[in-house]
C-alpha cells in the first residue's frame, strides 16, 4: 500500500508523544481524549511561547505592556490579519496557498468605498451596502482564484500570484493612484465602537474565527477539506467532489478578505492601496507558527490564532520595550523557520 | 441465473502514446469472485479504474444487468452499488481510520445540528471499529491518523470500507499486496465470505496461489485485451502463465457460437487449450469469449 504517509493532524496523538515537546508528551499519556481537547502539539508548544512571550513583558513593563489599554490595542490591531489568517488556513490545509489575500483586500475597500461613496456615505443603508459590496467583491475574486486551481488545473502559487497582482493594480487604477478616505461614518462609528469595553471589531473577528474554526473541527466541510489537503485523489475516488470543494475554500479566503477590507476602512479610515502587500506573507507565516502544514491536511484555527498573535506580541512588547521595530521582522522571520523545521522534524521521527 | 451483472464491451483508453486497453472484455457474474490477471501494466488497474468511475473510457460499452451504464464520476458507481480498492490511492493518511472509512458519506448529528453539517463523531467511530473487528482488522486507537497504522493495517482498512459498502461488486486491486500470509488468508476468506452474501468480487492479484484459492472464474489481460477465460477450480499454473504471456495463445479466433448461455452444457468437452473451463460451478452461463474479442 503505498499511501502517502506525511503531515500531521490534530486527531494524531500517539506519535506526538516522539515530539521535542515534553509537555504535550505529558498531557497525551493519561489517554487519548486529553491531547485530543488540548489540540495538537503543536499548538501547545507554540501557545506556551506565546504565554512566555506575554508573561516576560508583562514582567519587564508591568506598566505600560500588561495594562488592558495597551493589551485592547494590540488585539485590535490583529483583528484583521486574523481573519486573513483563518481563511489562510483553509486554503493551506487543502495544500494550497493564497498569496492574493492583501490584494483583495484592497481592492473590496475601494469598490465599497466607490459604491458608499455613490450612496451617499452616510445613511446606515449606504454603510451596509458598503459591507455587502466588500464582501461580494472579495467573493468573486475568490471564486476566480478557486476556478483556476480546481478546473484550470494551475498552481495556487501562480493563480493567486496572477490575482494579487491583478486586484492591487486594478485598485491603483480605479483610485488613480491616490488612496481614498473611508465615509467619516464608517471610520468615527464602527471604527470606534465598543462593545463590553472591546472594540466591536474584535468582536467581529472573534466571531467569525470561532464559526469557522469549529465548522473546520466538527463539520463536513471541513473534514472535506483536511481529506482533500491530504490526498486529492483518495479524496475524489471517495466520493468527495474536490473541484467545487476548492472553490469553496478559496471563495471562502476571498470573502474573508472583502470583509476585513471593510473593517479595516473602518479602523484605518482609508483603503490603504500600498499598505497590504505583505499581508500575504503575514497571514501565511501565523497559519504555518500555528502548527498548520505546508503540506496540507493539517492544521487548525487554534494554531492559527496563536500564530497571529505571536508577531503581534513580539512587535508591540519591543515598542514598549524601545527595542528597534525590525527586530520584530527578525524574531518573526527565525520563529517561523523554528516552526517549519519541527514539523518536519516531528513527522520525519513519525514517519520512520 | 441470467445474464452478467457486469459486463464490459470492447474497451479502449489510452494515455498520451499509450494504449493501456485496448478493446477489452470483462465479465461478472451475480455472486461470483472473478480474479483478473496479467503481466505489469496490462491494463488491469485501468480497466478497474474506468469500471468503478474513476477514469471514462475512449470507446466501449459498459453494461449493467444487460443496461448500457456510463459512468462519469466515482458517485454514479458507487450508487450501482460498486466499490473499489484502488492499487495506490487508497486512504487520506492524515485522516482517522474512521474518517477514512466514511469519507464521502460521512454521518452527521441528528436534528438541526445535523442539518448545519456537523459530524456524528462517535457514530462513526462505533461503526468503523465494528466494521473492522468484523473482518479481523485490529486497530490500537481509532484516534490515530492512518499515517501511523502499518501498511498492512491500512489495506485492511481499505478492504473493509469497501466490503462494507459495496451492495454488488468489490474491485480490489492487489489488496494483499502488503500483507502477511496471516492476514492474507484472512483477506482470502473475507473474499469468499463476501461472495457468499452476494457480492461479486473481482480480485486483482500477481500470486497465482491466492488466484487458485479464491476464484470462480479467471480472466486473463495482456497488451490491453481479454485473451483467455479460465475456470477457476482445475486450470493449471502453466496455463495461466502461459495465457499472461502469450506463450499460449487461445481464444482468438475462436469460433464460439457454442451454447455460451447454457448452464447444462458440460463444459469438460471443452478442449483445455481453448482456455474456457466452463464447468465452474458459480458460473452457469459464460458468454462467448470472443465475439468482442478480435474485433
Ligand atoms: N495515468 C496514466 N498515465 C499514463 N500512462 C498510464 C497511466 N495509467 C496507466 N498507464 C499505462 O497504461 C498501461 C496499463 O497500466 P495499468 O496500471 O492498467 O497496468 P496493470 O495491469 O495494473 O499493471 P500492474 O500489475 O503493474 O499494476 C501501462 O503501460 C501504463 O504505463
Ligand atoms: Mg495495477
Amino acid at each position: 500500500m503505498t499511501a502517502p504517509s506525511r503531515s500531521s493532524k490534530s486527531q494524531r496523538t500517539e506519535t506526538e508523544d516522539a515530539g521535542p515537546d515534553g509537555v504535550a508528551a505529558r498531557a497525551g499519556s493519561p489517554g487519548a481524549g486529553l491531547t485530543r481537547r488540548l489540540g495538537s502539539a503543536q499548538e501547545v508548544w507554540i501557545g506556551l511561547v506565546l504565554v512566555a512571550l506575554l508573561v516576560v513583558f508583562s514582567l519587564l513593563e508591568p506598566d505600560s505592556f500588561a495594562t488592558s489599554f495597551n493589551l485592547l490595542n494590540l488585539v485590535a490591531d490583529a483583528a484583521i490579519l486574523l481573519l486573513l489568517a483563518v481563511g489562510m488556513t483553509y486554503v493551506i490545509i487543502t495544500s494550497g496557498i493564497d498569496l492574493s489575500v492583501g490584494g483583495l483586500l484592497v481592492f473590496s475597500g475601494v469598490t465599497a468605498t466607490k459604491v458608499m461613496e455613490a450612496t451617499g456615505a452616510t445613511s446606515t443603508g449606504s454603510l451596509l451596502l458598503g459591507v455587502v459590496v466588500a464582501m461580494l467583491t472579495g467573493l468573486v475574486w475568490g471564486v476566480l482564484n478557486g476556478a483556476l486551481v480546481a478546473y484550470g488545473r494551475i498552481p495556487p502559487l501562480i493563480v493567486t500570484l496572477g490575482t494579487l497582482g491583478m486586484s492591487l493594480g486594478g485598485a491603483l487604477l480605479l483610485t488613480g493612484g491616490v488612496d481614498m478616505r473611508a465615509p467619516g461614518r464608517l471610520n468615527l462609528g464602527l471604527g470606534l465602537d465598543k462593545f463590553v469595553g472591546v472594540p466591536v471589531i474584535v468582536w467581529i473577528s472573534v466571531a467569525v474565527t470561532l464559526v469557522l474554526g469549529v465548522i473546520l473541527a466538527q463539520c463536513r466541510f471541513g473534514r472535506h477539506t483536511y481529506a482533500i489537503g491530504s490526498n486529492s485523489k483518495a479524496a475524489r475516488n471517495s466520493g468527495v467532489l474536490v473541484n467545487k470543494h476548492l472553490v469553496k475554500v478559496y471563495a471562502l479566503a476571498g470573502l474573508l478578505a472583502g470583509l476585513a477590507g471593510y473593517l479595516s476602512l473602518a479602523k484605518y479610515g482609508v483603503t490603504g492601496v500600498s499598505a497590504h502587500s505583505t499581508d500575504n506573507l503575514q497571514a501565511i507565516a501565523a497559519v504555518v507558527i500555528g502548527g498548520t502544514s505546508l503540506f496540507g491536511g493539517a492544521g487548525t484555527v487554534t494554531g492559527t490564532v496563536i500564530g497571529v498573535f505571536i508577531p503581534a506580541v513580539l512587535q508591540n512588547g519591543f515598542q514598549i520595550l524601545g527595542v528597534k521595530p525590525f527586530w520584530q521582522q527578525v524574531v518573526v522571520g527565525a520563529v517561523l523557520i523554528a516552526a517549519v523545521y519541527l514539523d518536519q522534524w516531528r513527522r520525519k521521527a513519525r514517519d520512520n | 441465473m441470467t445474464g452478467p451483472l457486469l459486463e464490459a464491451k470492447g474497451i479502449e483508453k489510452s494515455y498520451g502514446h499509450v494504449d493501456a486497453l485496448r478493446g477489452a472484455d470483462f465479465t461478472l457474474m451475480e455472486g461470483e469472485v472473478v480474479s483478473l490477471i496479467g503481466d505489469n501494466g496490462a491494463g488491469k488497474s485501468t480497466l478497474v479504474k474506468i469500471l468503478s468511475g474513476v477514469e471514462s473510457p475512449d470507446a466501449g460499452q459498459i453494461l449493467i444487468d444487460g443496461d448500457p451504464v456510463r459512468f462519469e464520476s466515482v458517485e454514479q458507481a458507487r450508487v450501482a452499488g460498486i466499490e473499489t480498492v484502488h492499487q495506490d490511492l487508497a486512504l487520506c493518511a492524515d485522516l482517522t481510520p474512521a474518517a477514512n472509512f466514511f469519507l464521502g458519506r460521512e454521518v452527521l448529528r441528528p436534528g438541526l445540528l445535523g442539518r448545519l453539517g456537523f459530524l456524528d463523531h462517535a457514530a462513526m467511530r462505533t461503526r468503523a471499529r465494528q466494521e473492522c473487528e468484523r473482518l479481523g482488522v485490529r486497530l490500537k486507537s481509532d484516534t490515530v491518523s492512518v499515517s501511523t497504522l502499518s501498511g498492512g493495517q491500512r489495506q485492511g482498512v481499505a478492504v473493509a470500507r469497501a466490503v462494507t459498502w459495496a451492495r454488488r461488486v468489490v474491485f480490489m486491486d492487489e489488496p494483499t499486496a502488503a500483507l502477511g500470509v496471516v492476514q492474507t488468508e484472512r483477506v482470502l476468506d473475507l473474499i469468499r465470505s463476501v461472495r457468499d452474501s452476494g457480492v461479486a468480487v473481482v480480485l486483482i492479484t500477481h500470486n497465482m496461489q491466492d488466484v487458485k484459492a479464491v476464484s470462480d472464474r479467471i480472466e486473463v489481460l495482456r497488451l490491453g485485451r481479454r485473451v483467455a477465460r479460465f475456470s477457476g477450480a482445475d486450470v493449471s499454473m502453466e496455463e495461466l502463465v502461459g495465457a499472461m504471456t502469450g506463450a499460449l495463445e487461445q481464444d482468438p479466433a475462436g469460433s464460439d457460437s457454442n451454447g455460451l448461455d447454457d448452464p447444462d452444457r458440460p463444459g469438460t468437452a471443452e478442449p483445455r487449450a481453448s482456455g474456457r473451463d466452463l464447468d465452474a460451478p458459480d458460473t452457469g452461463a459464460l458468454e462467448s469469449l470472443d465475439e468482442e474479442q478480435n474485433r
